[in-house]
């Protein structure tokens, strides 16, 4: 009985102890769960979910102080992402926060451009280019599309453009919604005379 | 691969390998139209007017670009310079004058425009100058004709167009056991192989020499298709004059698509490639025969990748036959070349007719990858039924070569669930048509596949894009806050400056106060001195001696 008793005992105190130490040794800085949302999410930083940012939307979901249908950028399939990862039952989209639209970018028109540096200060990911009194520019390639940049503007010079459909991004289309142009069965007749 | 493992490589007849073929799982055999367009002998399509080179030919990156609008330009001249690893430079298909650097029709299905350089042809076709003539290639290095290699601007000419010095140093340290050549032209209509290999088979046996040179592979073979027989010949009858070359030529039963990479390696070894891996993985390199020809006149002849054999064909072409065409040639001129359109030709096509896609102009030009134009008529190539749905016959799986379940791929691609798909080994899929063609329901499989990888491959674009973004997000918010940091740091300072400064003035005030106090001091010390006790009138002195006693007492004791 005893010696039942003190072996268990030690047991129960040796895992205790590498459990501690593990606990110690192994600690994980921040919530997983957070890094694992904000994975999911498409980082256009735009705040339309009422939050400064997309890593704090994803706290915030963490938290549970926001629902998961509040990204009009990531659309369905994020919000479908976020009730895989967090075992909850998708919704539709909060048409309070957006709606979602094909992914934009901006361009500056730069004859109207008067170098105010307003659209670089508002700009999230650092995608636009000038300085005080010099003409800006977007850099496309770095534009996520948050429109964060179009209220500053004093003068209205930023246009929101759909990203530009090339071969790089071009998506066969599923039999049955073939563009024009990428028509399968198209008939050449009228190019060939 | 089997057997060779258990004897001596070197004690063993090369024959012995390829004795016994294999089969690959499914296939079909296919009419195969290519004597339509190998009667006549391979014709040199001549200098079009205009020539209208992209700077993307293939698999990889945009080649930069470096000539200008006005630039004259000599045939063979380099025009855009590799950017990347897998990327090849572009040269001056003839001598003329560059019109243009700008977006032009391209030979790709979603019918876009591409960046290209327009060459307004003067007609000579005058090559440039060669700065230097490469010494025999027996006496170079690997890594020398590599680098000529890529410079020649070659890619694989078999369709898919991957640069070729990238496939060829693969595993620099792993041994080439086989050197696969391909002359397995398995897609119906198509014989540009078939011709290279009847008119051309020297070339192709010493641009062969010069591959095994560069990887020194145990065997090598060159793959003919079964019914390609003239090309059989012709290259045995190479083989056979050029002695003792190590090259064996292995006859391979029709079977589409046995010309597939994979497909033809495991009919010759039995080996199967593994999956989302390379030929190089097992030791294995494939080359298409076209290819080896052009490796054959960038090394010798010096001359880089500026013209290809192209299938001209179909029955909406008045004369099918092969072309020998320069790179940028419009489809429109190689097709007056063939004698025009039939009068009911139907649709283009670019490539054969299971792989190939419509094009819905034939102002696009030739690119490297072109070894087909197909002008079909309705007749021949009726448009598809309308699709119906999977009735689950399973009929799909039983021939596709890379032995998927096309079914499962066609429920998952339609219906979005991508992560299936490729659980399902979408991106094995070699998108033959074998699937579609014996679907009994018409359903377009492999555009079902197409679209979920490109679909796929978008996704990945746009999570490489978000994470950039995140990136670039946070090292914003961290350049914010240290600057806001040093802001306040400074401000600090400032702070503890001013404070300090008052200190020094209190210091100053407390010496100032300090020397005044000396000043009075000793002022009130000299001012002790009497100097009015001289000369003084006896009663004067009298009378301060008076003062003096009476001041004596009136002090308190022990003052002094």
């Amino acid at each position: 009985m005893l010696t039942a008793l003190l072996t268990l005992g030690a047991l129960a105190a040796l895992i205790g102890l590498v459990l501690g130490y593990a606990a110690i040794r192994f600690r994980v800085e921040s919530d997983p769960v957070i890094d694992q949302i904000d994975k999911l999410l498409p980082q256009t930083q735009c705040g339309q979910c009422t939050y400064p940012g997309c890593r704090p939307y994803a706290e915030a979901i963490a938290a549970g102080a926001a629902d998961i249908n509040q990204c009009p950028p990531g659309g369905e399939s994020t919000i479908q992402a976020l009730a895989d990862l967090l075992g909850r039952d998708p919704k539709p989209l909060n048409p309070e926060h957006g709606e979602h639209s094909e992914k934009t970018v901006v361009v500056i028109d730069e004859q109207v451009c008067i170098g105010c540096t307003l659209c670089i200060q508002a700009c999230p990911v650092d995608a636009i280019l000038g300085a005080p009194k010099q003409m800006h520019t977007v850099i496309e390639s770095e534009c996520t599309g948050c429109d964060l940049c179009i209220p500053p503007c004093p003068v209205e010079c930023i246009e929101i453009v759909p990203v530009r459909q090339s071969i790089a991004n071009w998506v066969w289309p599923l039999p049955g919604d073939e563009l024009p142009g990428t028509d399968e069965h198209a008939q050449p007749q009228a190019a060939v005379r | 691969m089997n057997h060779a493992t258990d004897t001596d490589p070197h004690d063993r007849d090369v024959g012995d390998r390829f004795e016994r073929l294999h089969r690959f799982h499914g296939g079909l055999v296919l009419p195969g139209q290519h004597e339509m367009s190998t009667s006549l002998p391979i014709k040199d399509a001549g200098v079009p007017p205009v020539l209208v080179v992209p700077l993307l030919q293939h698999i990889g990156e945009t080649a930069e670009c470096l000539v200008k609008e006005g630039d004259h330009v000599h045939k063979g001249q380099i025009i855009a310079a590799p950017s990347g690893s897998v990327s090849a430079p572009v040269h001056a298909p003839s001598s003329g004058t560059v019109v243009a650097v700008a977006e032009r029709p391209f030979p790709h299905p979603s019918g876009f425009s591409f960046p290209s350089v327009v060459i307004e042809t003067d007609g000579r076709d005058e090559w440039s100058e060669h700065t230097y003539t490469l010494p025999d290639y027996r006496q170079l290095s690997r890594v020398r004709l590599l680098d000529h290699i890529r410079a020649a601007g070659i890619v694989g000419l078999g369709g898919a167009g991957f640069p070729t010095q990238v496939k060829l140093s693969k595993g620099p340290s792993n041994r080439v056991d086989l050197l696969v050549i391909n002359g397995v032209e398995c897609e119906p209509y198509i014989s540009c192989d078939n011709m290279l290999l009847q008119e051309r088979a020297r070339e192709v046996l010493e641009g062969v020499g010069i591959l095994q040179h560069i990887l020194q592979p145990r065997d090598c073979v060159i793959a003919i298709e079964a019914d390609m027989r003239e090309a059989e010949a012709a290259m045995r009858q190479a083989v056979s004059t050029a002695g003792d070359t190590g090259i064996k030529i292995v006859s391979v039963p029709e079977r589409y698509p046995s010309g597939g990479e994979r497909q033809l390696i495991k009919v010759l070894t039995g080996s199967e490639v593994p999956s989302q891996g390379f030929p190089s993985d097992i030791g294995i390199i494939c080359q298409n025969v076209g290819t080896a020809a052009a490796v054959y006149r960038a090394v010798v002849n010096n001359r880089p990748l500026v013209s290809r054999i192209v299938t001209v064909t179909g029955a909406g072409v008045k004369q099918p036959r092969n072309l020998e065409v320069l790179i940028g040639t419009p489809f429109r001129y190689a097709i007056e070349a063939c004698g025009g359109y039939s009068d009911d030709v139907d649709r283009l096509l670019m490539g054969g007719p299971m792989m190939g896609f419509a094009v819905n102009t034939d102002e696009i030009p030739v690119i490297k990858a072109t070894n087909c134009i197909l002008a079909v008529t309705r007749k021949e190539m009726p448009p598809p039924a309308t699709a119906l749905p999977c009735i689950r016959c399973s009929k799909c799986t039983e021939v596709c070569p890379a032995d998927l379940l096309p079914q499962q791929l066609y429920w998952y691609a339609r219906s979005g669930n991508l992560d299936a798909a490729q659980d399902y080994s979408l991106f094995d899929c070699i998108e033959c048509g074998c699937c579609a063609y014996v679907c009994p329901s018409h359903i377009p499989l492999v555009q079902y596949y197409r679209h979920a990888k490109t679909e796929i491959w978008d996704a990945e674009k746009q999570k490489k894009a978000s994470d950039i973004a995140r990136d670039r997000h946070q090292s914003r918010q961290m350049r914010l806050e240290q600057i806001k940091r040093e802001r306040a740091e400074r401000l600090a300072r400032k702070k503890r400056e001013v404070s300090g400064a008052g200190d020094a003035r209190d210091a100053k005030k407390a010496a100032i106060q300090a020397a005044l106090e000396r000043v009075r001091k000793k002022k009130e010390r000299e001012g002790l001195v009497q100097k009015n006790v001289n000369n003084l009138t006896p009663e004067q002195a009298e009378k301060i001696r008076e003062v003096d006693t009476r001041r004596q007492h009136k002090r308190p004791p022990g003052e002094h």
